[in-house]
């Protein structure tokens, strides 16, 4: 529980700062906006392409907050104090990975909102498959931005780093993610084929986040 | 002796590789219908079986190095990881070299070309974070652990992008078929040119953890000269 206290530690700096939803909340509406230029946004086209594209744009603008996380910790060597008290190293990459969680949320909220916008789409026809497909990619995407936002945090050019490490360790989610994706956006049946997706996002987060907790005191403390 | 055993596999795959060779080209027939093209495969297959048996000795060893703090281990590690790569790299030229003649394509995301290439970028990033990281105990931690997240990985890239997508022929050799698919002659040659590939990969990697292992202890001469100074 003591996780939930580095979340509320890191949501309450957020909320005062708004650094990183400031500037991953306008680096999604801007990814959304290049995307029209891309290709022509026509209703077939956006029902085929649709999940990809929002998946990209979450991690894109979700590199941005995971750097941040624990960099935000080195000015005042506030990462040493944490490490130094009675919090575990498990502890603090969980917290982060919740406060990421509930930042990336809000992120992907805002570009739902601005996607159903620029290209037309009615993305709330199956809300709750949807929500729930959402929190469980999501947490995926944050505990593993969490783990290498601390392993990078004291390395040369961090922020290349993060995604250039995560990105393609983070394919086997995003591919589920995205099938699933565009068959709730286009509003189509579930088969028992399309549930092996639910299985590998599902086994995803499981496994990485039993990584994390066993790795947390190999990458923070040594 | 760890330089007489490099020496040694590297001299007995270049004889491998040489009376392979000549099996190759001289003995074996063309396939009936891929024609000459299909003797790639002796070197594809191999060089991806390679790799890949590699990037999963690195997991033991790193998972050795953070039970141990042995630096050998993290030594062997790097090494086999990088002599990995480069097998990961042969195995996708040499497949769209053939992709390029059977297919008409370079490249095709199908799931087990996808899967290597993937497999490709996550040690490539392992590369770049050791090249990153100065302190030496720092750099066999972290890469440790960017080992064990990579390996476990590639397990789950593999099966996802199996369910995706698969245009790969499948397999031809009998301990996966259970027979029939391919000429007992040509899987000869083939058990060979693993075998051949396998020492080359063994020879490379013992250089490179020498190599390694200098490398550490000039940077801590260099250190302590600095310290010193």
């Amino acid at each position: 529980m003591r996780a939930l206290l580095v979340a509320r530690k890191d949501l309450a700096v957020e909320l005062r700062t708004k650094e990183s939803l400031n500037a991953a909340g306008a680096f999604a509406v801007v990814i959304l906006l290049l995307f029209s230029f891309a290709f022509d946004p026509g209703p077939e086209m956006i029902h085929e392409i649709g999940g990809g594209l929002l998946w990209l744009v979450f991690v894109f603008a979700g590199a941005l907050v995971f750097n941040r996380g624990f960099a935000r910790e080195l000015p005042n060597d506030c990462l040493d104090t944490l490490l130094v008290s009675p919090l575990s190293a498990a502890d603090l990459i969980l917290g982060k990975a919740i406060s990421n969680f509930l930042l990336l949320v809000v992120v992907e909220l805002i570009s739902l909102f601005v996607f159903g916008i620029f290209y037309s789409v009615r993305w709330a026809v199956r809300p709750w498959e949807l929500a729930l497909l959402f929190l469980l990619a999501t947490w995926g995407i944050s505990i593993l931005g969490s783990v290498f936002g601390a392993l990078t945090v004291n390395l040369r050019l961090r922020e290349l780093m993060v995604p250039v490490i995560i990105y393609p360790l983070l394919i086997p989610l995003l591919i589920a993610t995205i099938e699933l994706t565009n068959l709730l956006l286009t509003n189509q049946p579930l088969t028992a084929s399309d549930f092996l997706w639910v299985k590998i996002i599902v086994v995803f987060d499981l496994v990485f986040t039993a990584l994390a907790v066993l790795l947390a005191d190999t990458i923070l403390v040594g | 002796m760890r330089e007489k055993v490099a020496i040694g596999s590297a001299v007995a795959a270049a004889g491998l590789l040489t009376y392979n060779l000549y099996r190759m080209f001289m003995v074996l027939p063309d396939e009936a219908l891929q024609g000459a093209i299909y003797r790639i495969l002796f070197f594809h297959a191999p060089a991806a079986l390679v790799g890949m048996v590699g990037y999963f000795v690195a997991l033991t060893f790193s998972i050795l190095y953070l039970s141990s703090k042995n630096f050998l281990y993290d030594s062997l590690a790097a090494s086999l990881v990088e002599v990995s790569l480069v097998f990961s790299v042969v195995n996708i030229v040499t497949g769209s070299i053939w992709a390029r003649i059977i297919w008409g394509i370079w490249w095709t995301w199908d799931y087990r070309l996808t899967s290597a290439l993937v497999c490709i970028l996550i040690f490539f990033g392992y590369l770049i974070m050791r090249r990153a990281i100065d302190e030496p105990t720092q750099r066999a931690r972290l890469s440790a652990a960017l080992c064990i997240f990579g390996c476990v990985d590639v397990v789950i890239v593999y099966k996802s992008i199996e369910w995706f997508r698969n245009q790969h022929p499948g397999p031809v050799l009998d301990f996966r078929t259970g027979g029939g698919h391919m000429d007992p002659a040509m899987q000869t040659v083939f058990g060979l040119s693993f075998l051949a590939i396998l020492l080359i990969a063994l020879s490379l990697v013992l250089i490179r953890t020498r190599q390694e292992a200098l490398a550490r202890e000039i940077d801590s001469l260099r250190r302590l000269a600095h310290t010193a100074a």
